[in-house]
């Protein structure tokens, strides 16, 4: 167990500089441009933003509740969180879903229809924010739907009654990989829907 | 045989909901006019929830000492790259402007 916990974090920290790249890419462009950056927050849905951060949170309860009951050798109350923690998870993908739908129909993609007449001025720089937007988010999602997978995977293995609390390692380090995917949300709410002033 | 230890409902409970009181603090926060302060303070709350959810979620507080130094070797190195790539950015002169004394007229103009 203490072999693999290590493994999975170390694979956690190429994940973390993965996405400390975007992170350190938004750092200098918002240092750049901190009045283009603050302008898209008009553009943010924080109601959206902030619920999918709940769901994403709740996610990660009901998923340390799935390695509790792993350890507990409880398959009822294992099978019962995993399902709901992929049913937050895909409930956070929906809503993003409609995020992205949003941003397109008011022209906010870069590179296909960008447009930002209500701040002329900042159209060339608020376009980095974004880009970013959209690559930061998008490579989240993708996370997601990759967790998404291996928490069927272990909801089909608990059927088979693989797990005990003689072994559970695999529940347990598939959360760490879905807390993580949740600790990268809780950087990009604030920064991507928090930055400047609302209607 | 290392020691398993399972967190309380309790515990994660109180997490959770620590987690959930943050983000709309956080939001909350944001509709103040703190100039510098909304990033600091929405940084700090950041950095407070990811905390929670490594400490007890992903149960740092239960691994080795082996693996706890490489949790944060990984955050030096994010460090590490996010300082020296913002001091380099911060030190150049990006945005090229002629010298008073220059007759130079065009921005980027050839030396």
């Amino acid at each position: 167990m203490d072999a693999s916990t290590l493994g999975m974090w170390t694979f956690l920290i190429t994940e973390v500089l993965f996405f400390g790249g975007m992170f350190a890419a938004y750092a200098v462009y918002r240092n750049m441009y901190p009045q283009a950056f603050a302008s898209t927050s008009v553009y943010m849905n924080v109601i959206l933003g902030g619920t999918n951060t709940a769901v994403l949170i709740c996610s990660s309860l009901t998923m340390a509740l799935s390695v509790r009951a792993a350890q507990l050798s409880n398959r009822r109350h294992l099978m019962l969180f995993l399902v709901l923690t992929m049913i937050f998870g895909a409930t956070f993908l929906v809503i993003k879903g409609f995020e992205y739908h949003d941003k397109w129909v008011e022209h906010l993609v870069p590179g296909f229809n960008f447009r930002y007449d209500e701040f002329p001025k900042y159209a060339h720089n608020a376009q980095i924010l974004f880009f970013l937007y959209f690559c930061m988010t998008g490579m989240h999602a993708l996370h997601m739907i990759v967790g998404l997978g291996l928490l069927s995977y272990l909801l089909v293995q608990a059927g088979r009654r693989m797990y005990s609390a003689n072994y559970f390692a695999p529940v347990e380090m598939i959360g760490l990989y879905w807390h993580f995917v949740d600790v990268v949300w809780i950087f990009l709410f604030p920064l991507l829907y928090l930055i400047g002033h609302r209607r | 045989m290392t020691h398993v230890h399972i967190p309380p409902v309790r515990t994660l409970v109180f997490v959770w909901l620590a987690l959930i009181c943050f983000t709309g603090l956080t939001s909350a926060v944001s509709y103040l006019e703190l100039g510098w302060g909304n990033i600091v303070v929405a940084l700090l709350i950041a950095v407070t929830k990811a905390s929670l959810v490594a400490w007890i979620f992903m149960g740092v507080r239960y691994v080795t000492t082996l693996t706890k130094l490489f949790v944060v070797a990984g955050l030096v190195w994010l460090a590490i790259m996010i300082l020296l790539t913002a001091s380099d950015y911060n030190t150049r002169n990006w945005d090229y402007r002629p010298a008073p004394w220059s007759s130079a007229k065009s921005v980027g103009g050839s030396h």
